[in-house]
Formats: C-alpha cells, structure tokens, sequence
C-alpha cells in the first residue's frame, strides 16, 4: 500500500516538475534568442503568464468533438510518456513505471501526441491546418528513421530493450553512451532539432506563410492546454536523451544542468539560421543523420 | 465561492495582471503605418519587453492593431476578423487615419471614423506614429486593462445594432452573414 502512495506521489510531483522546467526552458530560449538579436526581451516566466492569460480567454468556436478532444489528447499522451521516463536514477520519487522493453513502447507513444493534433487540425477544416500537418507528417517520417536506428543500434548493442537497463549499464562501466556508442549519438543528435521544431526546422507552425499551421483555429483553453502539453513534451525528450545517452541524472540539480546543456543546442542552431522548405528538411534527415544510423547498426551487429 | 464579491475582486486582479502582460497582437497592415510595425516589434525598439508578441490568426489574438487609412472594401474584412476574435479583445487605431480620416477625409471609398464602426480602445495619433508613440500607446492600453476600462468588446456586445447599422451604411454589397463566428 504503502508503495502506491509513494508512486501516486511521485507522478504528481513528476508533472509538476515538467511542467514548470519545461516552461522556464520556453522562457529562458525566448530570452537568450532576443539577447542574440541585441533585445532585451521578454521575462522568464513570460511563458507561464502567457498560458494564465489564454486560460481566462473565453471561446465561442466550435467544429465538432474532435476539436474539443484534440489538446486533451495531446496533454494526455505527453504525462503519458512522461510516466514511463525515469526522470532520476535512483530516487524515491521520480524512478516512475518502467518495465522491460518501455524503450520500444516509448518509441510509439511518442508520435501519438502529434497524431491527436493531426486529427483536431483536421476536424477545423482550416487549409492551413492541412499544409500544415502534411508537412509535419513528412517531417516526421524524416527525422524518425535517423532516431529510430539509433535506438535499435543501442538495443541491439547492450541486449535490453529498457531505459533502465541501459541507465544500469551506464553506471556500471562507467561511460556514458553518448562515449562507448557514438555513432548511435550522432544520429540521434542530429534527428533532434526535428522533433523540437525549431528552425530551420520549423516547417510546422510556419507563421508567416501557414499562419502557425495545425493550431492556426484554437485559441483560449485550447492554445494554452497545447502550450502546457508542448512544454512537458520538451522536458520529456530532453530527459529521455540525458538517460539514454549521458548516464541519467542522481539529482534534479544534475539532470536541470544537463537537459538545459542539451536544449541549448536545438534552440542556437534555430537562433542562427532560416526555415527550410519540407524537402529539404527530409532531404537533411535521410542523409548525414540516418548515415550515422546506418553506421551505428553495423558497429552493434559486428 | 464564486460568486463571492471580494473573491470575484482577487480573481479580475489576477486576470487583468495575466491579460496585460501578455498581449498577441494580430496587425492589419493595409494602410501606410504597417511600416512602423517592424521596428517597433525587432531590436531597436523590442516590444517582446512588455511582453507584446505578434499572433498569426484572429483566433489567438488579444489585440487588432488597424494601422492607418481602411477601405470600405478592407473595413469589411476587418469586421470579419474582428468577429472571429474571442473575448476578450481590444482595438489599437494607429494614426491620424483612424481618428478622421486624416489625408484621406474627403476620399469616396475611405471611413472617416472608426471608432463608429469598431469599438477602438486605444487611439495613436500621428501621420506616422513613430514606434515610441506606438509603444506608450500599448502601455495606456496596459493601464486600461489593469484598471478593468478596456472594455470595448463588451460594448460591441452591447451595443451590436449601432454598430451593424453603421457598418451596413458604409459597405453596400454585405454577402456575408450578419456575424461572423
């Protein structure tokens, strides 16, 4: 009994937790973006304040259930994830469900978020929404492959389909994965701009040509439910990546200096550079990431 | 609970420290001083400082900047991205178009006054407003939302038949419907 409390516990303090860092992160990159371009730029919590605001807006649209049920959808499927991510190595609280071969499951689950907005997008009937999840589907199925060999490359490498087992090995031997498979690394670090949706990867919510694309028709509650699900997401892949390939994190401390190190890297990059067009995107996926994939398979299987 | 007074008080307090801080701003950019809106929004003048950010649709803004001269034929475009904003929302008029007409007083196919056909919150006047005007215009805005005063979309609500009969005077071929979701 005594068990369960402390794992209801721990998946309410879990999200909390996303949410909040994930929503400083938000802020922070809007500040060091506008301190690139010599701004001065909103505050940190500007984000937290933006999400109030849209919450006391009121809404007056309606295209049908899936339009209602497509943030929910969306906030669901990221603390779902996030429940099965073990946030610290070794914590009372945030170890979270884990089971033999989550890494496969999370590999599914991970694209269901976006598939809830693909539907709501499509119950408004806007076009914009339309280009707009067509190109992310595309996106999507560029960036997956270089991400999923190298996910495939590390299970078949250590034999374990769990991110536990993979945490276990890391501090056994010592060496995070990102030093003893680096092939595996560099796949999936060059796949990551894609899924964080910055540019130039950005092709998405496009603002200026797709008036922000899938959630060009919600507002109020549903703009600012995304924004929550969009900001615990972000959380959830930078945890997944530290446990995966930089040997996790024993406290909050470690693990806040280490995803914001690797949040850093998406964000710059979109800070410096313009939005491709779709296949150019794909064109960048299919070719040096998913070569390193490819090379990662070979190392693990010989 | 909820309908307590002095719990309603902290609530609006709470709300318009939220609204006023945070405000997307959709421009119609047809007339002339759309030119200002670059510069106010990038490094020179950074309007993100007070947390003003530029919204893509009608359906996430808070704020409907019309800048400068309208058309009868733009006006009815306006009024449908009006119409399509959700409560609460707020009209920036941004030059000397705006207020009468400005060098545009006697054209056949310009409105004179918006505030006749649009409830206007905020007025900057000026041919052209120069970003800082354009900024301490937002700023009044802010005071306004703080103080509970911006209450424009309330009116429109209020007062829906001055306004359609207005609108209805000026646009002569209206096939659209009478309010636009």
């Amino acid at each position: 009994m005594e068990g369960i409390g402390y794992k209801i516990l721990g998946a309410i303090l879990t999200t909390v937790l996303a949410f909040v860092v994930g929503m400083f992160y938000g802020g922070f990159s809007r500040k060091i973006i506008a301190r690139i371009q010599n701004r001065v730029g909103p505050p940190v919590w500007q984000n937290f304040l933006d999400v109030l605001k849209l919450l006391f807006k009121k809404t007056s649209v309606r295209y049908g259930v899936m339009h209602h049920l497509a943030p929910l959808w969306m906030i669901t499927m990221s603390v779902t994830t996030l429940m099965f991510i073990p946030i610290l190595k070794d914590g009372l609280f945030f170890s979270n469900l884990n089971f033999s071969g989550d890494l496969i499951f999370l590999l599914y689950i991970m694209v269901f978020g976006s598939l809830g907005m693909a539907l709501g997008a499509g119950a408004t009937g806007n076009p914009n929404s339309a280009i707009g999840v067509s190109r992310g589907l595309t996106q999507m199925v560029g960036f997956e492959i270089p991400w999923v060999m190298a996910l495939v490359a590390l299970m078949i490498q250590y034999k374990t389909t769990s991110v536990t087992g993979l945490l276990d090995i890391q501090s056994q031997s010592g060496t995070w994965m990102m030093f003893s498979s680096p092939f595996a690394f560099i796949a999936a670090l060059l796949a990551m701009p894609g899924m964080f949706r910055y540019s130039p990867f950005d092709i998405v919510g496009a603002p200026q040509e797709l008036a922000s694309g899938p959630v060009s028709e919600f507002g109020g509650k549903y703009l600012s439910t995304m924004m929550t699900s969009g900001s615990i997401f972000a959380f959830v892949k930078l945890t997944l990546y530290v446990d995966l390939f930089m040997g996790g994190a024993s406290n909050l401390i470690e693990l806040v200096i280490k995803t914001f190190a690797l949040y850093m890297y998406p964000v710059l990059w979109g800070a410096v550079s313009a939005r491709f067009r779709t296949e150019q995107s794909v064109r960048y996926f299919w070719g040096w990431p998913a070569f390193f994939g490819f090379i990662a398979l070979l190392v693990a299987a010989f | 609970m909820y309908n307590d007074k002095e719990s309603q008080k902290i609530v609006d307090i709470i709300q318009n420290y939220a609204r006023k801080h945070s405000l997307f701003v959709l421009a119609y950019g047809t007339g002339c001083g759309a030119i200002e809106i670059p510069p106010t929004m990038t490094s020179r003048y950074d309007a993100e400082r007070f947390g003003i950010r530029g919204a893509a649709t009608p359906r996430q803004a808070d704020v409907l900047l019309i800048t400068g001269y309208l058309a009868t034929k733009s006006l009815k475009r306006v009024i449908k991205v009006y119409e399509q904003m959700q409560d609460p929302k707020y009209v920036i008029g941004f030059g000397s178009c705006t207020i009468n007409g400005g060098m545009y007083w006697d054209s056949y196919n310009t409105i004179n006054v918006l505030d006749k056909y649009l409830p206007v919150d905020v007025y900057i006047n000026g041919c052209m407003p120069r970003p800082e005007a354009v900024i301490a215009g937002f700023v009044k805005l802010q005071k306004q939302i703080q103080a509970g005063k911006a209450d424009g979309w309330d009116k429109y609500k209020k007062n829906l038949d001055y306004y359609k009969e207005n609108q209805k005077k000026v646009i002569t071929n209206w096939v659209m419907p009478d309010f636009n979701w």
